[in-house]
């Protein structure tokens, strides 16, 4: 690789169809002249779009909405949580929630079929360096992510929300605990009750439980206030249920 | 092409052999039975016997009435509104005279009713129920009218208009004959949206639209788009309301195939069960799709339709089963010659 090469913007095409993708090739192949790019890799799916940016070094992304297995929004809040994301570049034909939800919160999107003009002024956008907020992101998604992302060494890790156990606030950041292990998220635990709510209950001020990881309740536990904890599946963990929670345990049984 | 008589503008005598429209005969004209053996009782036991009485003075000549209006259907349509009810009236009064007398030979003990009161009551049941299927008929014809703008309704998505567009596009510079199939199909597909969709179609070209469009969505999706048809047996002649397989199609491809990342298999069954026909199709369930709501506006449309143009004879029946949709519509079998 020249000098020259490495220095140029590097795209990731992620769209789930054939033709669309050799679409943005042609027009990508335009733009060059104008606006110096390098075609890095495609994806067909959003979970594939994170696997390139984790393999690769990606400078912007062009990202189809609608996608089998994890759509776009979902990878976008994902890559938003990076320390130094991708510029993203939101792709679609037609999607009346998606693109009035973009509308409020001011993420820009190019609509299919893509003219050269508006792809060549979308990318110089990117240069510009104000990236989509993680916050208008999560606004314009209409549905919970399936997955939790974990940021490790640059790396975007998933964690399937379905094999969370329990969320715990801590000071500044929510540990997030699964069979195997535990993780670190930058979310609050408002925010994520809020998006996940249905699935998990809350035990304390501090901590969700997911409902299929309850196990069972013990009595007379010393150190919880309300005498009750909360019994978590698969690990020996005992979570206490503060007083003004202590209703569920009725509710639960 | 042939409009059903019921909801073909400015006629308005119902279509005799349609099973909702008999039904509803039958309904209006025991209503009469029900109050007519009120009036002529002031107890209850006496009531019952009355009613079986008058019962089994208008149920034959109702029966007999229903099966031969079905069969003359076409004269009456023949000569006119008018001049359709006189010859009902007629042939009304003719078979309630030849039952009053059939009626003194079986129940001799039973004192017989004068039969200018039997032939008043006679006409007044016959013009009611004609006048009954007038009103209805001119209350469904706004529905009528706007058949077609709800065919349209419950069209083709515009997520796949500029997909297509956007295929098409795509295969301009490296395969144009493939894109002139893509340009063709979808000219094919808005040309049947934007005809004149109040008449019934034969079942052969809405399988043949449905094949176009799928042609389209296989270019998209490639080989995560797999189509089973089962259509040989299908009785190709048989008239249905327009656009009623393809937006079923179109759903089965945007929530069964697009949101899996494997794809899957839409099958489609189409065949004869008798004096039905019968189309069933299937299509994987994924149960999580970003999309609710879209999928029910377009089975209510199609079920409206239904129900518009065949009443009571038409079902449709939508199930999830083991990880399966699956969407059974039942219409009757009738075509161009039968009409």
């Amino acid at each position: 690789m020249t000098l020259a090469q490495a220095e140029v913007p590097r795209i990731l095409i992620a769209d789930d169809e054939a033709p669309a993708r050799s679409r943005l090739r042609d027009l990508l192949d335009e733009c060059r002249p104008e606006f110096p790019l390098a075609i890095v890799d495609e994806a067909k799916t959003g979970r594939e779009a994170l696997d390139v940016v984790n393999r690769e070094k990606i400078d912007i992304v062009l990202l189809d909405i609608r996608m089998p297995d994890m759509d776009g929004i979902e990878a976008a809040r994902h890559l938003a949580g990076m320390v130094a994301p991708p510029a993203i570049i939101f792709t679609t034909a037609f999607d009346t929630y998606a693109l009035k939800a973009f509308e409020v919160n001011a993420i820009d999107y190019l609509l299919k079929p893509i003219r050269q003009e508006r792809l060549l002024a979308a990318l110089r956008k990117t240069q510009g360096g104000n990236a989509v907020s993680r916050a208008a992101l999560d606004a314009a998604a209409n549905q919970p992510r399936r997955h939790l992302s974990v940021h490790e060494r640059g790396k975007i890790h998933l964690v399937p929300v379905s094999d969370v156990l329990y969320l715990r606030a801590e000071l500044k950041y929510v540990t997030v605990r699964t069979a195997e292990r535990e993780f670190i998220v930058e979310e609050s635990l408002t925010r994520l009750e809020e998006e996940f709510g249905a699935a998990f209950m809350r035990i304390h001020r501090n901590c969700l439980v997911h409902r299929t990881a309850i196990a069972g309740f013990e009595k007379n536990v010393a150190e919880s206030e309300s005498g009750w904890a909360v019994v978590i599946r698969d690990t020996d963990e005992r979570l206490p249920v503060s007083r003004r929670q202590q209703h569920i345990v009725k509710e639960f049984r | 092409m042939a409009s059903i008589n019921q909801t073909g503008a400015g006629i308005r005598l119902p279509n005799f052999c349609n099973l909702g429209v008999m039904l509803r005969a039958l309904i209006v004209v025991n209503l009469f039975v029900f109050a007519a053996a009120a009036m002529r009782t002031r107890t209850l036991e006496g009531y019952w016997y009355e009613f079986l009485l008058l019962a089994a003075f208008v149920e034959p000549v109702l029966i007999l009435s229903l099966v031969v209006l079905c069969a003359a259907r076409r004269p009456l349509h023949a000569v006119g509104y008018v001049p359709a009810i006189f010859a009902i009236s007629i042939f009304e009064l003719v078979v309630s005279w030849g039952m009053s007398e059939a009626y003194v030979a079986f129940f001799p003990d039973v004192p017989p009713l004068p039969f200018p009161l039997v032939a008043f009551l006679a006409l007044f049941a016959t013009l009611v129920t004609l006048l009954y299927f007038d009103m209805r008929a001119r209350a469904l014809s706004p529905a009528v009218a706007e058949a077609r703008i709800q065919a349209l309704q419950a069209r083709i998505r515009p997520h796949f208009l500029y997909n297509s567009i956007n295929a098409a596009l795509s295969f301009i510079r490296s395969e144009p004959r493939k894109a002139e199939r893509v340009l063709e199909d979808l000219a094919d597909l808005f040309r049947v949206l934007m005809a004149d969709n109040r008449t019934l179609a034969p079942l052969g070209k809405e399988v043949d639209l449905a094949r176009q469009y799928l042609a389209i969505e296989q270019l998209r999706l490639g080989e995560r788009l797999r189509i089973k048809w089962n259509v040989d047996a299908m009785p190709a002649d048989a008239l249905v309301p327009p656009l009623i397989l393809q937006p079923l199609v179109e759903n089965a491809v945007y929530h069964g195939i697009e949101p899996s990342d494997g794809g899957g298999e839409i099958a489609i069954d189409i065949r004869r069960d008798g004096e039905r026909v019968l189309m069933i199709l299937t299509n994987p369930f994924s149960g999580t799709n970003g999309h609710p709501g879209g999928n029910k506006m377009a089975m209510a449309n199609i079920r409206e339709r239904l129900q518009l143009h065949f009443d009571v004879e038409a079902t449709m029946r939508s199930e999830v089963t083991g990880g399966q949709y699956r969407v059974t519509i039942r219409v009757p079998y009738i075509t161009g010659d039968s009409q």
